[in-house]
């Protein structure tokens, strides 16, 4: 039996100390949509980011951009969105999982 | 180095467990009284109200919050020691799951008894082979002594680094927990001694006061794959362990018990029977008077019941001409008893002989003499080509 997966919690129990590593959830697994952005329409506001309850909108100088390892497809960003600048698009028409 | 002798007392099953768990020096108790164990809570409370046991009894509304008590107290880094029995042990069940998920190595004593689903207030192992899949390591014992010993070992087995995992010491109901045996109680300072290796050991997490601590979080997608991953390898690593602990105590002691299975008269056996328990002392004496009449059968005596010791059965039946399995519990959905369709999953490496099923000593019914007489017969019978069952109900046939 070869185990190649690479443990992430350093403890054989599963608990530990807080300041250890904890296990991080790949929550971008869980999305069935995901925000597009139109930039023409985008003002750099940032309401989608602190919105955004993951906190996956990472600042890109004069626009915001989803980090979809994370991005759950709530779509809170697009709802809260006041130019309607991001849209929420069906997992289905992609073929790259982020 | 060897221990010196200890007093030689005469005592029941439950009072001898209860002085070999006072003898390791658990920091916090919590047990709940239940027919066949009761001797085993009052007697741990006396020892902590008469000074003869340094440790903090919680009392308990029911077991469910005993094995609750014992969890945590474990994970903040104590030792502990419970006890209880049937209705006992399946009112625990969700939280009996949850120290083996987290790994809180809790010394338990089961004292078998029938199950609910008949209100059944007799011996019988349906109570621990209805935990089996909890992930706890399940010893069962044959005699007196054999529970002074093993509630020992098993403190040095749970809390070793390298396994970290409550442990269940099983043993008969009623005929071990009320047997008058006599039993040598070691000497504090052996038990001492025996148990000190574990302090060489790293530490174990433990809840510290005052400091964050994750629990509880671990356990969603690949985190709860690998918490069962290491807890199933960690199964795995005890049964070399127990191996291991066996020998360093009989090394030390004086007494050992072969560790994961004692095979007993199995060396030049055509046949063999596999039992466990009290019944195993009187298979013993059967394959003596078998063996006078010619017949040569050998016993596996089952110990070690989780971890299955595959490797060990394979070593000891491997081409063997039949063997018998007798249970003292029923497995719904399966034409044979627990253990029986348990040694049946090592059939291709045990090799093509007929595996015979007998369910016999349920109910506090006797696994006696005639009985096991009967079992050796017919497994006798099945070796030589006769036509057998795969299962027998004994006392119903």
């Amino acid at each position: 039996m070869v185990i190649k997966y690479k443990f992430q919690m350093q403890t054989e129990a599963p608990w530990s100390d807080a300041n250890q590593k904890m296990l991080a959830l790949d929550t971008g697994g869980w999305r069935t949509e995901r925000p597009i952005l139109d930039k023409a329409l985008c003002n750099y506001c940032g309401l989608c980011s602190i919105y955004c309850p993951v906190q996956c909108m990472k600042d890109k100088g004069d626009h915001y951009e989803v980090d979809l390892t994370w991005c759950k497809g709530c779509g809170i960003c697009a709802h809260e969105c006041p130019k309607k600048a991001l849209a929420m698009k069906p997992e289905g028409d992609f073929t790259n999982e982020g | 180095m060897k221990a010196k002798k200890g007093a030689i007392s005469v005592m029941m099953g439950n009072v001898v467990a209860a002085n070999a768990a006072r003898l390791c020096r658990p920091e916090v108790v919590s047990l709940y009284p239940i027919t066949p164990q009761s001797e085993v809570a009052e007697t741990m409370s006396g020892f902590v109200s008469d000074g003869s046991l340094n440790a903090e009894i919680v009392e308990v509304e029911g077991e469910n919050s005993a094995m609750n008590v014992c969890r945590a107290a474990s994970l903040a880094g104590a030792r502990t020691f419970t006890a209880t029995s049937s209705y006992g042990l399946v009112y625990m069940y969700d939280t009996i799951l949850e120290t083996a998920g987290f790994r809180a190595p809790v010394v338990m004593v089961n004292v078998n008894r029938e199950t609910p689903g008949i209100h059944a207030v007799s011996s019988g192992q349906q109570d621990m082979i209805s935990t089996r899949d909890a992930g706890w390591i399940q010893i069962i014992v044959e005699n007196n002594q054999e529970i002074a010993d093993q509630i020992v070992m098993a403190y040095r087995l749970a809390e070793d680094y390298d396994i970290q995992l409550p442990i269940m010491v099983n043993y008969d109901g009623y005929y071990l927990s009320y047997l008058n045996e006599e039993v040598e109680i070691p000497l504090q300072e052996d038990v001492d001694a025996f148990l000190a290796p574990l302090k060489d050991q790293p530490k174990r997490p433990r809840i510290i006061p005052g400091k964050a601590t994750g629990a509880g979080t671990h356990g969603m997608e690949m985190g709860y794959v690998e918490a069962r991953y290491k807890h199933w390898a960690a199964m795995d690593r005890v049964k070399n362990k127990v191996d291991e602990i066996d020998k360093a105590f009989g090394d030390y002691f004086g007494r050992s018990y072969g560790g994961q299975i004692e095979e007993y008269k199995m060396a030049d056996a055509d046949i063999a029977i596999l039992a466990s328990g009290s019944a195993a002392g009187t298979a013993k004496e059967v394959v003596d008077a078998k063996r006078a009449e010619g017949i040569k059968v050998g016993l596996v005596k089952l110990r070690l019941f989780r971890p299955f010791p595959e490797e060990r059965l394979v070593q000891a039946l491997k081409g063997k001409k039949a063997i018998g399995v007798i249970d003292r519990s029923v497995c719904f959905g399966w034409k044979a008893g627990p253990m029986a369709v348990e040694l049946k999953s090592l059939a291709n490496k045990l090799g093509t002989m007929p595996i015979l099923s007998f369910i016999d000593g349920l109910a506090n019914l006797d696994i006696n003499v005639p009985h096991i007489n009967r079992v050796v017969d017919e497994v006798n019978g099945a070796a030589k080509g006769k036509p057998y069952q795969e299962v027998t109900w004994i006392p119903l046939e």
